[in-house]
């Protein structure tokens, strides 16, 4: 039970605070801190793929194998700062950013139709062909004003998804 | 009974004939409004909803949570509450621990000094030697009970002995099986388990009539089925014990119950047991700790104290498929003991969840993409 063990010191709490620009409590902190112990089962300081995959209902979402190279091996203070997209406090830039990594696997910083494409086959699995997702790719972005050889940046990005805000919300239970 | 294609494995079969996992999920799968109108590059790059559900999922999930055990709160954190907790540690460990031992092996001579004559020379006599067995099984039980000082309160009518019928409790740790069965001898349906557990299944508890399984054979389901109703059928059976969630949970929670013991054609009986975790928490963790480990915090703790509800007997009511009657069930044990309902599959414990449940949101997603481009 190395967990409860383990505590966090004030000092702890406040660096990891620091390092997720504030946007968790100090008590949402301490309670990400429990889950992550609760995660990370031989105490390692890092939770692995294996062990994320051991939640059902993260293993059911079609993007969970993406989120998981973004996630795996990350230690407490890296794995807060990757969680802080997703508090109430952060902005919509910020939330907008996330998932622009998600969609840039290659980390270029740009985003191909090739890679919107991929994402798209894992969200419509075998429910759609190819064809369809370039059809229905090419048809909206035609519409939007991009062709298919373009490539997006964080701007478009921002530009495309900015003005209707993106809502993107995870509450921390504290109990 | 579904048929949908002989080449599944295992595990997409026990998924099946689950119900709707969705039906039971709370408002994270409900967040999603119909989406509608025209199709548009932000729709088709908008993945925050996806997002959130395995953030959500990483925060926190109603699966884990039934698999947390209780860490020990500190009390003994200052200057005169500290002695006393090192005086209660010495108590436990040095004076009733050492007791409660020579209690046990005292019960174990007793019960293979008695156990082993009756087993070899008796063997003409089957229906005598079973009944001398049957009451040795619960006496040795009530020296385990013993040696952990359990304080059990059964409430409720004793099981009788009939044929057709069968028990169902809701599981958190072996010793649910040791408690109930030092009021009764009931023949119980475990996994087969290594060491010196396993022998003690070989041998003492083949004698009481119990049924082995193996989570890991695929064909076992089948097998263990026919045993199943063949031990009911039987009259001079001891009265067979299920635990159907088929893995410990933590007294807090119960899983779905597998509908193996509601298929049977016969009266089921449920038990309900909660433990009060006032000196220590009796539940089993086996991704933690072994079960050796397991009994000795036990021993070394002031007591274990539960209580154990025998409920009314239920039957399958017609029009009701034996999934809703092992729900039906499970929500009377859930409320009687005091137990949230989770709709997973315990034995997700072992094994990943089937891909079919992946596969409704991409199938949900690309129906509604491909009907939003008709739209114009």
């Amino acid at each position: 039970m190395g967990s409860a063990s383990s505590m966090l010191t004030q000092y702890d709490i406040e660096e990891v605070q620091e390092h997720c620009n504030h946007l968790f409590s100090q008590q949402e902190i301490v309670c990400l801190y429990q889950r992550f112990c609760q995660l990370d089962r031989n105490a390692k300081g890092f939770i692995s793929s294996d062990e994320f995959l051991s939640i059902p209902e993260f293993v059911m979402n079609p993007l969970s194998q993406r989120l998981l190279k973004m996630v795996d091996g990350l230690n407490f203070k890296d794995f807060v700062a990757f969680l802080s997209a997703f508090s109430t406090k952060a902005s919509a830039h910020q939330k907008i950013e996330l998932i622009f990594k998600v969609y840039d696997s290659d980390r270029n910083g740009k985003v191909s139709f090739k890679d919107i494409l991929e994402v798209l086959k894992d969200l419509s699995g075998s429910y759609m062909s190819d064809e369809q997702r370039e059809e229905v790719l090419g048809q909206v972005l035609k519409e939007a004003g991009y062709s298919k050889d373009c490539y997006l940046t964080l701007d478009d990005f921002t530009k495309v998804l900015g003005h209707s805000g993106v809502k993107m919300d995870v509450e921390v239970p504290v109990d | 009974m579904n048929s949908t294609g002989t080449l599944k494995s295992s595990s997409s079969e026990l998924d099946l004939d689950r119900p709707n996992i969705e039906d039971y999920l709370p408002s994270g799968a409900a967040i999603q409004q119909e989406p509608c109108g025209k199709l548009r590059l932000h729709d088709l790059l908008d993945i925050s909803p996806t997002l959130s559900e395995a953030a959500g999922a990483i925060v926190d999930d109603s699966f884990t949570r039934c698999f947390k055990s209780n860490p020990p709160e500190p009390w003994n954190w200052n200057i005169y509450l500290f002695p006393l907790w090192c005086f209660g540690v010495f108590l436990r460990y040095l004076i009733i621990f050492p007791t409660r031992a020579l209690v046990l092996t005292i019960g174990w001579i007793i019960f293979l000094s008695a156990f082993i004559p009756v087993h070899l020379l008796l063997k003409g006599h089957d229906k005598l030697r079973r009944n001398i067995e049957r009451s040795l099984v619960e006496m040795m039980c009530g020296f385990f009970v013993a040696s952990w000082t359990g304080v059990v309160k059964y409430h409720g009518p004793r099981p009788s002995r009939r044929p057709k019928q069968v028990f169902v409790a809701n599981h958190t740790s072996m010793i649910d099986f040791i408690i109930l069965e030092q009021m009764t001898a009931f023949a119980v349906i475990m996994q087969k388990h290594p060491g010196w557990v396993g022998l003690l299944q070989s041998t003492i508890l083949e004698s009481v009539g119990c049924i082995w399984f193996n989570r890991s054979e695929a064909k076992d389901r089948e097998i263990v089925a026919r045993k199943l109703r063949d031990h009911v059928q039987g009259t001079d059976n001891n009265p067979l014990l299920i635990f159907p969630e088929g893995t410990c949970v933590n007294n807090h929670y119960t899983v779905m119950f597998k509908k193996g013991a509601f298929e049977l054609g016969c009266t089921v009986c449920p038990i309900a047991i909660k433990y009060n975790k006032i000196f220590v928490d009796a539940f089993w963790n086996s991704r933690k700790q072994s079960f050796t480990t397991h009994l000795l915090q036990l021993m070394t703790s002031w007591a274990v104290v539960c209580d154990v509800w025998y409920l009314e007997p239920q039957n399958l009511k017609p029009g009701e498929t034996p999934i809703e009657f092992a729900e039906r069930v499970r929500d009377i044990i859930s409320t009687r003991a005091g137990l949230k309902m989770v709709p997973w599959d315990g034995y997700l414990k072992y094994s990943r969840p089937s891909p079919k449940h992946r596969e409704r949101k991409q199938q949900n997603f690309a129906e509604s993409v491909l009907r939003r481009l008709e739209e114009k």
